[in-house]
This record gives C-alpha cells, structure tokens and sequence, in this order.
C-alpha cells in the first residue's frame, strides 16, 4: 500500500466518519421534530 | 495456536503488508469515485424533480422532515446508480461514454459497489418510512427496485424499448416527494410522473443517435442499434409530440396555474423544433448536431418545466403569504 492509498484510506475514513455524525444529529433531530413539545412531558 | 494465527501475528510485525495485487481485492477507492458511483448529475435530477413534488402537493410537511424526504430521495437515487454501475461494470469498459466511471478505471472494485448500492438502498429506504412515512418508503424502494431489476438487470440488454419502460425509474421522485407530503398519490402526482415518462425516451434517443456506435460495440440493443436512425427520428419526433400535450396535465388538473400553461406551452414548442429539425436533418454533421442540439436542450426543457411550476406554485405562494398580497 502506497501513499497514495493510505492517503485516499484515511480521506475515506474521514468522510465515513462525517457521514456518522451527521446521521446522529440527524436521528437525533428527527427524534425532536416527531416528539414536538411531549419530549419534556416524562415522568422524573 | 493454529497456523493461521502465527501467520496473521507474523505480517503484524511486518506492520500489515498488503499483497502487490490488492487492487483485485478493493480498498484503494477515493472518497471521490464513491461520489461518482452515485452518478451525481442524474441525482440532481431526482432531487430538484422530487423537490417540486413536495412544494406542489397540497398539503404540509415539517420543513425538517421535509429535507430528510428529499436527502432519502437522493441518497435512492445515488444508491440505485451505484448499483447500475455494479451490473454494468462489463459494458461500461468498453463504452467510450462510460469507461472513465469508477469500477472500469480500477479505482473501485465492482463488489465495493454493490456494498455500497445495497447498504445506502437499505439505509435511504428505512430512514424515509420511521422519520418520513412508509408510503413514501415503498415507493422509494420500489423505484431502485424497478431500476436495478426492471431496467438494468432485464429491459436494457434485451429489448429497444428499454428506456421507454425503464424511463418509469426516473420518473418516480416528484411522486414520492408528493407522497412524503400527504400520504397517497394522486391524478396530479401521476401528471408529473407522466412528464417525465415521456420526456425520457426522446431525450435518450437523441443521445444514442450521436453514441450509436458505443452502444453497438456492447450489444446494448437500443433503438438507433437495432431500428436504425430513421426509425429512431420518428420515434423522437412522436414521443416530442405526445410530450407536450402531456406537460399541460398539472394544468388541466388544476395543479398548475397559467403562468405554467403558458411556459409549458413556449418550452414544448422549442422541444418540438428541436425535435423536428433531428426528424428532417438526417446527413453528417448537421444530423449530429441536431441530436445533441435536442439532447442537451430536453435538460434544461425539463429542468425549466419544473422549476416553472416550483416557482408558480410553491415559491410565489409562499412569499404572497408572507407579504401579505
């Protein structure tokens, strides 16, 4: 494995984990979008 | 400890080396090939298409939701492109139009491809029904399903009427943004649909007149290949004519208003002299230039078309509210 492909490796690995993050904060979004206002309405 | 370990233990110490063949094996794809792999441009497409759906359908979705719908769409669309390019990774190589795609330069292995089709499919599919709707999920999954299946894998390589039927996959997103919004689709939804359908086959036969040769050398038995020029100009020529007739549809059924009437009507008269001047210029140059002439312009015809009814019916509205007009 050349530099080169250790370079594109770590660039793909980079973006996989963007990808990751986003969809958490995406779930997490969606989550809050569909609960509305109920997401504080739980019982301590 | 078995061999296999001592083997693996042994190449840690040698810090991993990977054969001098490992190109076969994959893993030495850019973060780039994979963006090509989604075959970006026809994605825009769906996205821009599926866009204008939502805006128009009547109805409301929570502008959040409303970007996930539309990312799912898009993410579908790339992963039914992926996977296109999985299948067709034989052809490709040996068309001049398509042998710079990922998997024919080597950049990416065809097994890469179809991993990572079958996982953005799945993942698009099951992020629109539990955040968007499963009306719309089953519509998106049927439209890669229909793609892959239905197009790629059957009506392609067998038929001259593949892209007339195939034609169906792209045509898929405005309904499913429609759907994402109120739930079912109806006449108006199918409209847009309909435009699409019947925009396709023109569009793609423009480009095979000037690309027959690469579609001959693979056997890919379209239209220019199989019926000859001839027949294909009058196939345009027709298609032309019934596109434009069907492009009033959301009018007619009053999901569109006359501003849109009016530009269907301008744009569909340019497609047809397009359309008419690939039908009657059948020599050399001036035949080539008329197909890519009709190739290039049902781009922007349909882009228009749309863009038109985003603007009459989605944005206008919008900022009419919001003025107080």
């Amino acid at each position: 494995m050349d530099d080169d492909d250790l370079a594109r490796r770590r660039k793909r690995s980079i973006a996989i984990a963007l990808v990751l993050g986003a969809l958490v904060v995406l779930f997490y979004v969606i989550t809050i979008v569909h609960m509305g206002p109920g997401v504080m309405n739980r019982p301590l | 400890m078995s061999d296999v370990t001592v083997d693996i233990a042994a190449e840690a110490q040698q810090g991993w080396q990977v054969p001098a063949d490992a190109a076969h094996l994959g893993g030495r794809g850019s973060v780039d090939d994979y963006w090509k792999l989604m075959k970006p441009r026809v994605m825009s497409l769906a996205i821009f298409t599926a866009a204008v759906g939502m805006m128009v359908a009547p109805g409301s979705i929570h502008p959040v939701l409303g970007l996930v719908a539309i990312l799912c769409i898009a993410v579908g669309a790339g992963a039914a492109g992926a996977l296109n390019m999985w299948y067709d990774a034989d052809i490709d190589a040996a068309m001049q139009r398509t042998a710079k795609r990922p998997i024919p330069r080597g950049n990416l292995t065809a097994g890469e491809a179809l991993g990572f089709g079958a996982i953005l499919s799945f993942g698009s599919v099951i992020v629109m029904g539990l955040a968007v709707g499963w009306a719309a999920a089953a519509l998106l999954a049927g439209s890669i399903a229909f793609y892959l299946f239905i197009y790629t894998m059957w009506l392609k390589r067998s038929t001259p009427q593949n892209i007339v039927i195939g034609g169906a996959a792209g045509a898929f997103p405005p309904v499913i943004g429609w759907v994402a919004v109120t739930g079912s689709a109806d006449w108006a939804s199918l409209a847009l649909f309909a435009i699409i359908f019947m925009w396709t086959p023109p569009h793609f036969w423009a480009l095979a007149l000037y690309k027959t040769g690469d579609y001959e050398r693979v056997s890919v038995p379209m239209l220019p290949v199989v019926a000859g020029a001839a027949e294909t100009r009058r196939q345009i020529w027709l298609y032309s004519l019934a596109l434009v007739p069907v492009s009033l549809l959301p009018w007619a059924l009053g999901a569109a208003g006359a501003v849109y009437a009016v530009s269907a009507t301008v744009l569909g008269a340019v497609f047809l002299l397009d359309a008419w001047r690939v039908y009657t210029r059948r020599e050399n140059a001036a035949a080539d230039r008329a197909a890519r002439k009709l190739f290039k312009y049902s781009i922007w015809y349909l882009f228009l078309l749309f863009a038109v009814l985003l603007v009459e019916q989605g944005i206008w509205p919008a900022l009419a509210r919001g003025l107080g007009v």
